[in-house]
């Protein structure tokens, strides 16, 4: 809004126009510790300290694939670890050019009344844990509010309290200095079609707009991370990513303005070749798009690397290579030039669906 | 939105789209008959229903002029009148490829509680009156909306009303084959800087989209007619760049890419700022996912009713006047306007009435 003047503007909107380069994208590497527990789990690795540490080492450390990426989300722990040789993560990335993000939402609670549909908690003491942050080297920051389509849902309460939660967020955030993700993730979950997945994207995203105006938020220093727009997951249709991808930017077109410098895809339940080949689809389009759209992945990223990995020294190179295809991979794909040839790694076709996810 | 499929979705978003070609805008003749009155007495003419037929038809076969102009709003009356060949207006429109319009707004009301702020009224039974203006060839609508800037004003209120009315204006429009023109116009009045307009400009304009969005209205098939963010009148005015600067970021705050078009109000600016400003805009490079054009009235007709005075032996004359004018919003469209037009009398006069009321 015209009338708030961060003294951070001018590097808000520096920074959140990086994020949008074509060719980057952004690697959501913030699973909190009991979510990357359930990651480990699944390739029997303990959950301890230098685990983490050694698995957030190998992504940040492949060699080539900082290239791809312009920003990427930490968990506070990793926002203060190093590497094996001491250095620290944040200075690993800026170096190499990426952006130090951190996850600031304390996860979500239910709303009375409602049918299991949730509001995010954080705001309390936010700006100064946002300070914190930035003094670290995080130069933006991440909140997900979380809907779900079903007969009476999402509310009018749930859209309205996720939309005003995420305002009050994003612009404690540019006051101080850090860019917000803004993230209504729509749950996949369901078995409605693809056009109600459309209607209710395109009315949390009017709300999402309303809150931030209403908020004086600086929409050129704020990033988007919406789902795209697909059939539910027990919907029992596929679609082609060419009827996703134009469902996906017209409920932008109409409801996103052109000041925002980016669209930041969440992966949700897709598997990492369908949520690139999604990508490439939505830049292949040709439409009104005044806005970059790239990625913000996590699992879509990271899915056969861990495979690949399994907790074991040995598998680091392996695992490593397994990344930078996956990165490179989404960089084309944020170029429209995804050719499918990317050597898919084991589970790279999995679908990372897992009903009523919660992180 | 995308639960709603309006049978007239196609047409609609081709004719929102044919509207903002690029080098066409819209004549905004749809001037009430107490409106005409005092233009028409401006320059000693009776308001008489030949006098505004005549008028009409001074503007609607000025020869090269129509090739300017994507659409023509018109006031009920219009519709329904001939040229003294005997051709229906809306028929001579048509077959020079322009689109019909009607003004379908009562004019407003005071809001109780408020300083003076207003609502739209227009609502009731406007369904039946959109078909009935469809079966006579309109092919698009028009709903001003105004709001003010003062101490407390725009309120809360104000904004909401006005928004709302202008969704569900839209929406029945839609149902029934026009192409809604969403007006939220904030007056000029003031002695505000450009700033604080820009703030009011982006807050109204947040409120309209969520409320198009809220009635389920398809943005692809209207266009929106905002003011131009500038200084308030009685503070000090800007460059013509300094003004497109301002309305083209408030635009990219609030209107959503799926709107083809936005055409401009003119306010109180003359013929030649409105011209100016428009072209300022369309000469800035940014990002810009609508067509930037114009909806004049006064701005258009300003220099032709002083030229033509009523009188038939002024008819070319005053016709002239009006093909300038054209020409130069035409190209203001496209960036190209060298501010080269013959200025008619009366092209620099301001014409800005106070607090005005049409």
């Amino acid at each position: 809004m015209s009338c708030f003047k961060s003294k951070f503007a001018d590097e808000l909107i520096a920074n959140a126009a990086y994020i949008g380069t074509p060719g980057k994208g952004i690697l959501a590497a913030d699973e909190s510790t009991g979510t990357i527990g359930k990651r480990f789990a699944s390739i029997n690795v303990e959950n301890v300290e230098s685990n983490r540490r050694a698995l957030r080492e190998l992504l940040f450390t492949t060699p080539g694939a900082l290239q791809y990426i312009s920003g990427i989300i930490l968990f506070e722990e990793t926002l203060y670890q190093k590497t094996a040789s001491g250095k620290l993560f944040v200075d690993v990335m800026k170096e190499a050019g990426v952006l130090p993000g951190i996850k600031v939402d304390k996860g979500t609670v239910e709303l009375a009344g409602t049918n299991g549909e949730t509001t995010t908690i954080g705001l309390d003491g936010l700006g100064d844990r946002c300070k914190k942050y930035y003094e670290a080297g995080a130069r933006f920051a991440k909140w997900r509010a979380v809907l779900k389509i079903g007969n009476n849902e999402p509310s009018e309460l749930a859209i309205h309290e996720n939309a005003y939660g995420l305002a009050r967020y994003a612009v404690i955030c540019q006051e101080n200095g850090l860019v917000p993700i803004v993230e209504p993730e729509i749950l996949v979950d369901g078995s409605h079609d693809i056009e109600k997945c459309a209607y209710v994207t395109e009315r949390v995203l009017a709300a999402c707009y309303k809150a931030l105006s209403d908020h004086h938020v600086i929409l050129e220093g704020t990033l988007l991370k919406p789902n795209m727009v697909t059939p539910g997951s027990d919907s029992g249709s596929k679609v082609k990513p060419e009827v996703i991808a134009e469902h996906t930017v017209r409920a932008l077109q109409r409801t996103v303005p052109a000041a925002v410098p980016a669209v930041v895809f969440l992966s949700g339940g897709q598997s990492e070749e369908e949520a690139t080949v999604n990508l490439n689809a939505i830049n292949q389009l040709k439409g009104k798009k005044p806005w970059s759209l790239t990625f913000s992945y996590g699992r879509a990223l990271q899915q056969s690397t861990l495979k690949a990995w399994g907790g074991k020294e040995e598998n680091v190179e392996k695992a490593q290579k397994a990344f930078l295809a996956r990165a490179k991979a989404n960089s084309e794909a944020t170029l429209g030039g995804y050719k499918g040839d990317a050597q898919l790694g084991e589970g790279a076709s999995e679908s990372l669906h897992v009903k009523d996810y919660k992180y």
